[in-house]
């Protein structure tokens, strides 16, 4: 691990200044940089520590939900208002990593997380996401973890967020601060697509830092869940994973929102799969056309094709399980 | 001429830091390493004090010193063990202002003013914890590399208080690996001391 300060700001606004350096990174939960600094994957020689700037409150009101950046994986989890009117959400979280990590990781961490991809951890191996232009090494290696969707000559690394995929199906938006002042981002619009540039994984500006991420309320966020398929029943990131919110009434789907995980380079929402629901009925026909939707688009290499008959059918299980046989 | 008694750790410790540098001065680098920041600043040596165990112990540390490696190289607390270093395997579990944590992903100079409680301060002294004397009862370990970690995480979830069967015991211990496979005892020694607690 190379050097590196160790610095607080007294504030935001001083927490931005320090953070623009150039080579600085921010730490929150550190679960993941710790990571990646074990393995020289990020070299900062600073980081800013965003303890202490009482990010961490949940605050739910009629007009939907708000989680401070610093908020801890496991207290949004076991959150009873999250339970009650987000269920999503909370069981994206508990689908994520282990007890001991959700103590630790972040709303804001979980969601700028590195992908799970073995050659961009492995600074033996090239990776334009690490190195630029250095070459992809997944692309003709073994990826059968890796994206079917979204993918460029560059990169085909997943987007290894669990809580990403229910928060992008929930319309949510990003709280930021930096530099050049406040803004907020739609959550669909903070990742960006690897193309030429795997390495630029964020609209973030240098220094902007993640204050909140707000969920707005709907009538389809308390018919909601995550499904997760992986390699092992538990502590696992996923091959394929479903994110699915339905309002439904009189047998009939008023709106739907539906997004998977473990299959693209960011957060794949699914708007085909979603405008093929509204308006049908809320039958196993419509659950099994939903999941057929899903892979519209795919492309898939030679040893991740599974990941599309997975897809479909994680898909296709996800809203039976939401939707139900009405 | 002075002989200094070495304990065993600290022959272990000197001994592995030898081979260690010899390892990667022969490993001729690395392809496609990520450059280094320009500049690298010397680290500030952090004073930090953490309450342990119920006692106030004040630490001088670089700030890329994990917990783990603090609790295990300048405390002399070897009960916590170092398994994969990668928060992957449990092993180093610690209570963190009374949550389990992955002791080995946590910076320490992070730490000034938190609780941190390990398997050596968790016996009422002579007294063992319940889940100390249930892992025994059970045979709740082969080996034992993995025990003071999943003994912790227990702990941990003892507090967290949850309804606990067999499956979901399973569940919320998954971040415990036991390469021994003693998973059977584990699950029925924490049922036991969920009973207790």
């Amino acid at each position: 691990m190379q050097p590196f300060a160790l610095e607080q700001g007294r504030d935001i606004a001083d927490t931005i200044r320090r953070g623009r350096m150039p080579g600085t990174d921010y730490i929150a939960g550190g679960t993941d940089l710790v990571q990646l600094l074990k393995d020289d994957v990020r070299r900062p020689r600073r980081l800013v520590d965003l303890e202490g700037l009482d990010l961490d409150q949940i605050t739910v009101t009629p007009q939907g939900l708000r989680l401070g950046a610093m908020t801890r994986m496991s207290e949004v989890a076991d959150h009873p208002a999250v339970i009650r009117d987000y269920p999503v959400i909370s069981q994206a979280l508990l689908a994520s990593a282990a007890p001991q990590i959700r103590n630790l990781g972040t709303i804001g961490g979980n969601l700028l997380q590195r992908t799970r991809c073995t050659y961009f951890r492995d600074t033996a191996s090239p990776c334009n996401k690490r190195s630029p232009g250095t070459g992809c090494a997944a692309i003709e290696g073994v990826h059968r973890t890796h994206a079917i969707f979204g993918g460029s000559r560059q990169c085909i690394a997943t987007h290894a967020s669990d809580l990403a995929v229910a928060l992008v199906a929930l319309d949510a938006v990003v709280h930021l601060s930096g530099p050049n002042g406040a803004r907020d981002v739609r959550l669909t619009e903070l990742h960006l697509m690897p193309n030429d540039h795997p390495d630029i994984e964020t609209v973030l500006h240098p220094g902007e830092l993640i204050l909140a991420v707000s969920v707005p309320a709907g009538a389809w966020t308390r018919r909601s869940s995550y499904l997760k398929v992986r390699d092992r029943a538990s502590f696992e990131f996923a091959l394929t994973s479903a994110a699915v919110a339905l309002d439904i009434q009189d047998g009939k789907i008023r709106a739907a929102r539906v997004a998977a995980g473990g299959v693209g380079t960011k957060p794949w929402r699914l708007p085909a799969v979603e405008q093929a629901l509204v308006g049908a009925p809320a039958t196993t026909a419509t659950w099994q056309r939903g999941g057929r939707l899903a892979t519209a688009g795919a492309m898939p290499l030679r040893d991740n094709r599974f990941k599309v008959r997975l897809l479909r059918a994680t898909v296709t299980r996800a809203l039976e399980q939401v939707g139900g046989e009405a | 001429m002075t002989i200094r008694n070495f304990t065993r750790r600290e022959f272990l410790r000197d001994t592995a830091a030898t081979g260690g540098a010899a390892a990667i001065a022969g490993s001729g680098g690395k392809a496609w390493a990520v450059p280094a920041a320009a500049d690298p600043p010397v680290p500030t040596q952090h004073r930090v004090t953490i309450r342990l165990n119920g006692t106030e112990r004040a630490l001088q540390l670089d700030p890329r010193t994990s917990l783990l490696d603090a609790l295990r190289e300048q405390l002399y607390l070897t009960g916590t063990k170092k398994g994969c270093d990668m928060g992957a395997c449990g092993a180093c579990t610690v209570l963190l202002d009374g949550k389990r944590v992955n002791a080995c992903l946590v910076l320490a100079a992070r730490l000034d003013g938190r609780e941190v409680k390990t398997i050596e301060g968790l016996a009422d002294g002579d007294q063992l914890h319940p889940l100390q004397a249930a892992f025994i009862e059970h045979d709740g370990f082969q080996c034992g590399y993995c025990t003071p970690g999943q003994i912790m995480s227990a702990a941990g979830l003892l507090n967290e208080g949850r309804p606990l069967d067999e499956h979901s015991i399973r569940e919320w211990m998954s971040g415990n690996i036991c390469r021994c496979g003693a998973y059977p005892n584990i699950v029925s020694a924490i049922r036991q001391a969920s009973g207790r607690a």
